[in-house]
């Protein structure tokens, strides 16, 4: 039994890794219905950002400030620029142009920073959090973070007027455009976003993978498996489905004979399909109804 | 909050081609075949082996090809079907001391069933729903390849080594060369029968559906069997690929296979435009030779100057090769006008 709640207690402090992530892939797909498959790349190359500025001696929460500027500003101009022209393109071409930013972002933050792993600093210390040997402060931090996160998502997209148009610009553009709302800036609005939250995962994750150029390839798939879980429509889902994540494949890797470390990975993968084919909107998701 | 999406409003997969047939003319088509034949005896045998991978990654383009551009459906898991095609070669060369010639129908076959059985989960997916789910068909396979329960026929993270098969009946060419034609005949096969394939009443129904799926359906076109058919034709052609592929560089392993190969098929058809099939070869030539060029120009920042060739190529040419030739067509035409 102990061991059972030690795995749960590890799978949730991964699961927050995961649910940071998805948090930010289920951002960019409610602005513009695709899964961009560079999110990953774009929230690495923030969190070099952030490395760089602390580097420069500037301290922990500012560097944290203007890396959030930084990707927020970042994740519009990609959209204005790279993006946009390609809003009624095929879904084929979205996916390449996403394939090409990850190659570019990948290259450059390589020969900027060079592939050798980086030590990158907590604000919460990593002491044993209550005791437990299994959550460091860190991961209690980092668990507190992303429910304070989207907590906050919530409020802004419930009861602020831009959250709302964002909403409107996202589920019914046309009806959205007549009503006066500017949905070309609502898409461009949703990467700004999508890129702070994808810098802010970065950060917290970076004291646990460490900071190198490659480290976000596996977190992004764990990342997309979460946001599937829990439905790709739905924030809540993504942070739910992101610790479900963590604690399955824990538990799995634990109980199921054969599995261990190597197949850890696959298991994840299986999860995404056994969650498409059974129940493609996840646990939270709305059931997309096309009119014909 | 409504969830009512109109179908109008949605940028379809891949858009539709007026034209019928997804081929090129007989005379072009005599042009291309007489330079592929010609090509090798003039140059190195390094350059003969590209060749012939050059032809190898046109079959895999040809797979998906028919896949995206014949029924709609995406995949970004050909590599995993290539695996396995090129596995089952392998093993069969190795362990079983079959000749090479005989174990592409064979890995065919067994890819065949792969993707048919594949595409029945895949059934209830479409566009980005599908890509994701390929994907992590993808990236799963090298894991599974290094399973230690199948060490023995695999080896494992090792890999296999695969020995190189000589000219048959004394014939006085190199190595290199004879794989080269062999590939060839063997493309130019399953060429010609993909456009036959296409023309059929199953390509007709491949494309009602990519055009239209409820009309498909409507029309008495069998939706679900014609789409896990052409996820099985797909993966069957790229298992050949593979089994190719295996012969060809003469070592399988695990990490041969990874994601970076499925992305690759993927650009090819992006490239190479995808209703054509002929096209095919102008993809598989882009995925082989634009990272080469790409590290010529600039060795630190390969990555980074092959993704802004990608971004050209979608931004001045989305139309992939088929926009080129009509608007040299419409040149040659203007120019017999004055």
């Amino acid at each position: 039994m102990e061991l059972f709640i030690n795995q749960v207690l590890a799978g949730i402090a991964t699961g927050a890794i995961y649910a940071c992530m998805a948090l930010a892939v289920v951002m960019i797909y409610q602005a513009i219905d695709h899964l961009n498959f560079a999110q990953g790349e774009m929230a690495m190359f923030s969190t070099f950002i952030a490395w760089q500025l602390m580097q420069w001696g500037v301290p922990y929460w500012w560097a944290f400030l203007l890396t959030l500027a930084f990707s927020f500003a970042g994740g519009i101009a990609i959209e204005r620029l790279l993006f946009k022209p390609l809003a009624k393109a095929p879904v084929l071409t979205n996916v390449a142009g996403f394939i090409a930013l990850f190659a570019i972002v990948n290259s450059i933050a390589g020969l900027t920073w060079d592939f050798t792993i980086k030590q990158f600093p907590t604000p919460f210390g990593s002491s044993p959090f209550l005791g437990s040997q299994l959550i460091s402060t860190h991961q209690a931090g980092m668990i507190g973070v992303t429910l304070g996160l989207l907590i906050l998502l919530y409020l802004f997209f419930q009861f602020t007027r831009i959250g709302l148009a964002m909403r409107a610009a996202a589920s019914l553009p046309e009806s959205a455009r007549l009503v006066g709302i500017n949905t070309s800036w609502m898409i461009a609005l949703g990467w700004g976003m999508a890129s702070a939250i994808g810098a802010i995962a970065g950060i917290l994750i970076a004291p646990v993978v460490f900071l190198e150029p490659n480290m976000m390839g596996g977190v992004l798939i764990y990342g997309f498996a979460a946001a599937v879980l829990g439905g790709l429509t739905s924030p809540l889902g993504a942070v739910v489905g992101g610790f479900l994540v963590g604690v399955f494949e824990n538990i799995a890797g634990t109980y199921i004979p054969g599995v261990g470390n190597e197949l850890k990975l696959p298991i994840a993968l299986a999860l995404i399909i056994t969650v498409l084919v059974l129940k493609p909107a996840g646990l939270f998701g709305r059931p997309i109804v096309k009119r014909v | 909050m409504s969830a009512i999406e109109e179908v109008a409003t949605e940028a379809p997969a891949v858009e539709a081609v007026p034209k019928r047939a997804m081929t090129l003319g007989f005379g072009t088509s005599l042009v291309v075949l007489g330079l592929l034949v010609i090509a090798p005896l003039f140059v190195k045998n390094f350059i003969v082996f590209q060749l012939t991978m050059l032809l190898i990654y046109a079959l895999a383009v040809l797979a998906l090809n028919i896949l995206t551009g014949g029924s709609g459906q995406f995949s970004l898991g050909q590599s995993a079907f290539y695996a396995v095609g090129a596995y089952t070669s392998a093993i069969l060369m190795e362990h079983v001391g079959m000749n090479y010639a005989l174990t592409l129908p064979i890995a065919g076959i067994i890819c065949f069933a792969f993707g048919f059985l594949f595409g029945q989960p895949a059934l209830r997916l479409s566009g980005i729903y599908l890509a994701l789910a390929t994907f992590a068909l993808a990236v799963a396979m090298p894991q599974l390849l290094k399973l230690g329960v199948f060490e023995h026929w695999t080896g494992g993270v090792q890999g296999l080594v695969v020995t190189k098969p000589d000219a048959p009946f004394g014939l006085p060419i190199s190595q290199d060369r004879w794989l080269y034609y062999f590939t060839l005949v063997v493309t130019i096969g399953i060429y010609i029968a993909s456009v036959n394939l296409l023309r059929s009443r199953s390509g007709r129904a491949f494309m009602a559906i990519r055009d239209n799926e409820i009309a498909a359906s409507a029309m008495g076109v069998d939706v679900a069997l014609y789409k896990t058919l052409a996820f099985g034709v797909s993966a069957g052609i790229t298992g050949v690929a593979g089994g190719l592929g295996a012969i060809a560089v003469q070592f399988v392993a695990p990490d041969g296979y990874t994601i970076t190969l499925a992305i690759s098929l993927f650009l090819g058809i992006v490239v190479g435009l995808v209703e054509q099939l002929p096209a095919s070869i102008v993809g598989s030539a882009f995925i082989i030779f634009v990272p080469n060029i790409a590290e010529g120009i600039s060795k630190g920042l390969s990555g980074a100057v092959f993704g802004v060739l990608l971004f050209l190529v979608i931004f001045l040419v989305p139309h992939g090769a088929r926009q080129v030739a009509i608007v040299a067509q419409q040149l040659i035409g203007k120019l017999k006008k004055n």
